[in-house]
């Protein structure tokens, strides 16, 4: 028996939810990262269900380019968080407001 | 050679380039000198060429619009860069680069060793190219562009030696009184333009002057054209009123004065009212005002010119003298004997200058005739050569100022009246007076300077031929414009060759009237005895007994002073116009218009600004996550509204 397509979304949808909260309410930067590329995968997940509800193979194409960039924006990054963490000694996003007039 | 016409103007526009770019470079004066004249030396070739051209073709024939590009094209406009060569074009023409070309080759003498040698030629090609553009222009619009570029020569050749004094303040300051002088005439000249494009809707001169014989135009019309373009004349050809920054722009080198200021620019305004002869002849009250502003000026400037104690100044009162002959002439409706007078001055006025500039060069400066005397015997070239100009300024025969002015003086008391032939034969003996004043003082008596201090010298051959040159032309000149007096009918070939252009502007004034031959040799006589009378006395006066001229003057105190002051004309013109407008731009345009108002007006914005910017900007704290929320919250709502909308 096929699982219906229903059950698919809403799991994507909450792990997006999860992932948006993540990203407002968590303080350190690591974590809010994380929640960023739960937000991405939520998104493959739903184009892999739409590409295998259609029959069709493009969105799981799509989901290898998702993958790159992601991965790719992962690096960029972690790689800022390791220079801020160098200035500031911490990763709390709380206590770097530097973008402030 | 007629197509070929551009080349006279492109010519000078590439020795331009050349010498204005890369002179600075070229460090040989030389060949800084033999580019500069060699470009209007071809150019006057191709006049000469393309002068005997016309001269070859039937006299219908002889009117050639060689259009190159368009220049202007809105709505109705439709302006042309075109040039026209025609009988009265061709003769500017040729006086321009001809007299051009011969002051050219004595500057590489008189401007030796200067530190801006290529400076000076690059702005004298520029200079030529202008004008060229004012004289063969097919169009008011590319006849202003010409006029306006060579008030900008001029400016800057006046201003040349920039970081030099000049009477009460710097050669800067006066090329700026020609520049802001001239302005105000050109003013006149643009609304006389505007006020032509509105009746003719045209620029073109063809289609303006055939509309100005065929459409039926109320007088008036024409009166006000002809007083706007006028008063631009007044500007340009330095007449009353706006004459007073012609003896300033003396502050220049000598061959500007000589070329600019005496020969070729200042003639412009005679040219232009002689071009656009149609438009005046159709408005009675307006040559009359150019005849009265122009015998009132001849007298004027020549009373000044007789007390005058600097060569270039008195030079410059008799260049302004001369020049209201011409409108004379103009307003006289004696068109073709006004641009005679333009040519035959154009040679002897440009000698007296250059023969000044030998003067000065060779008395270290020194410009003040009372500080001369006796030079005749060393510098016999530039003393015979001067004497020449001085005999044919004066107006005595066979020179060639005597047919030009005399047929003015005739054509004065025909047509306008006898007061004017009156005041014009007064003017001339003034002008024979002044004359050989200057010559005797110069080159006659006793040395007034100190031979051991100052050694003066003849100049060197590539200023003597120059100067020899146009006394030959000074000399013959007048032969071509014999009257037809002597002559008989069409004898005077001056007349016959400018007889087309003219044609259609005396025959709306057509002057009736029949004066004898008898009436002609008695004025003829009586001018030409002026005329000697006025050297006579000169040479009385300051060759046999120099205290004479001291006790007149002191007899005569108070006109002595007037005179030698120049009437007070510019202290006038300072009191009324030029100091009020400077305080109250000082004062009001300056402290409260501009740093009160307009700046308070724009400082009330900014601030304005910059106090909602610095409520605003507390939106920005620089948290992220706030504006991930701000963000979040926008797509929410977006998404909203696409799903409520669906």
């Amino acid at each position: 028996m096929q699982i219906p397509i229903e059950y698919y979304l809403i799991l994507s949808a909450i792990m997006f939810s999860t992932g948006v909260v993540g990203v407002l309410i968590r303080r350190n930067a690591i974590v809010v990262f994380m929640s960023i590329e739960l937000m991405l995968n939520s998104a493959n997940l739903t184009l892999v269900t739409f590409s295998s509800y259609l029959g069709n193979s493009i969105g799981q194409i799509f989901v290898f380019f998702v993958m790159a960039v992601a991965a790719a924006e992962a690096a960029v990054g972690l790689a800022i968080i390791i220079a801020l963490f160098r200035n500031k000694l911490t990763v709390n996003i709380d206590e770097i407001n530097i973008f402030k007039w | 050679m007629i197509n070929l016409i551009y080349l006279t103007i492109l010519f000078p526009l590439i020795g331009f380039i050349i010498n204005g770019v890369f002179g600075s470079k070229i460090k040989n004066e030389k060949v800084i000198g033999v580019i500069g004249s060699g470009a209007i030396g071809l150019s006057f070739l191709i006049v000469v060429f393309a002068f005997f051209e016309t001269l070859s073709l039937p006299v219908k024939e002889r009117t050639h619009i060689v259009e190159l590009f368009t220049w202007l094209k809105v709505g109705g406009l439709d302006v042309s860069i075109a040039y026209q060569v025609d009988q009265l074009s061709l003769v500017m023409a040729l006086i321009v680069t001809g007299v051009g070309f011969v002051i050219h080759v004595y500057s590489i003498g008189y401007m030796h060793g200067d530190k801006a040698f290529w400076r000076f030629f690059a702005y004298l090609n520029l200079f030529i190219f202008t004008m060229m553009n004012l004289i063969l222009a097919d169009n008011f619009v590319l006849m202003f562009l010409g006029w306006e570029g060579v008030g900008l020569c001029s400016y800057l050749l006046i201003g040349f030696w920039y970081d030099k004094d000049f009477e009460k303040s710097t050669t800067s300051a006066a090329g700026l009184k020609a520049f802001i002088v001239n302005r105000i005439g050109d003013v006149g000249f643009l609304l006389g333009m505007f006020l032509i494009y509105l009746v003719f809707n045209s620029l073109n001169f063809a289609e303006v002057f055939s509309r100005a014989t065929t459409f039926h135009i109320s007088e008036h019309i024409f009166t006000l054209i002809a007083i706007f373009l006028f008063i631009g004349a007044t500007g340009k050809s330095a007449q009353i009123p706006l004459y007073v920054w012609l003896p300033d722009a003396m502050a220049g080198p000598t061959p500007v004065s000589a070329l600019i200021h005496a020969a070729t620019m200042v003639t412009a305004g005679v040219y232009m009212v002689a071009r656009t002869s149609i438009i005046f002849a159709s408005a009675p009250t307006a040559m009359m005002v150019v005849a009265v502003i122009g015998v009132f000026t001849a007298f004027f400037a020549a009373t000044i010119g007789m007390v005058q104690n600097d060569i270039k100044k008195v030079l410059a009162y008799s260049t302004i003298s001369q020049l209201g002959y011409m409108f004379l002439a103009m307003g006289a409706g004696a068109f073709s004997a006004g641009i005679f007078h333009v040519m035959t001055h154009a040679f002897f006025k440009a000698l007296l200058f250059l023969g000044a500039g030998s003067v000065i060069h060779s008395m270290h400066e020194q410009q003040d005739i009372r500080h001369y005397g006796g030079l005749k015997k060393y510098m016999p070239v530039t003393y015979g050569t001067f004497l020449v100009a001085a005999i044919a300024i004066s107006g005595v025969p066979p020179l060639s100022g005597f047919f030009s002015k005399d047929e003015i003086l005739w054509y004065s008391y025909t047509n306008i009246g006898f007061v004017f032939w009156l005041i014009g034969v007064i003017t001339a003996v003034m002008t024979a007076f002044y004359m050989f004043r200057l010559q005797f003082l110069t080159f006659h008596g006793k040395s007034r300077f100190d031979e051991k201090k100052t050694h003066p010298h003849e100049s060197p051959r590539v200023m003597t031929i120059p100067l020899i040159i146009l006394a030959v032309l000074a000399a013959i000149g007048g032969f071509i414009g014999i009257p037809e007096l002597f002559s008989g009918e069409h004898g005077n070939l001056f007349h016959s060759w400018l007889e087309p252009i003219f044609k259609s502007a005396e025959l709306k004034l057509s002057y009736f009237g029949s004066h004898s031959h008898f009436e002609e040799y008695l004025f003829m006589i009586i001018s030409i005895v002026g005329a000697v009378a006025g050297i006579l006395v000169a040479g009385y006066i300051y060759l046999r007994k120099p205290q004479v001229a001291d006790r007149l003057s002191a007899r005569f105190k108070s006109i002595y002073r007037l005179l030698l002051n120049k009437y007070y004309v510019d202290e006038a013109y300072d009191a009324t116009v030029v100091n009020p407008l400077v305080n109250t731009s000082k004062s009001f345009l300056w402290k409260i218009f501009d740093s009160k108002i307009i700046d308070g007006f724009i400082n009330a914005v900014a601030s304005w600004i910059g106090n909602l910017s610095s409520l605003i900007r507390k939106i920005q704290t620089g948290v992220v996550q706030s504006y991930a929320l701000v963000m979040m919250i926008g797509i929410l709502l977006a998404l909203f509204w696409i799903i409520m909308s669906l």
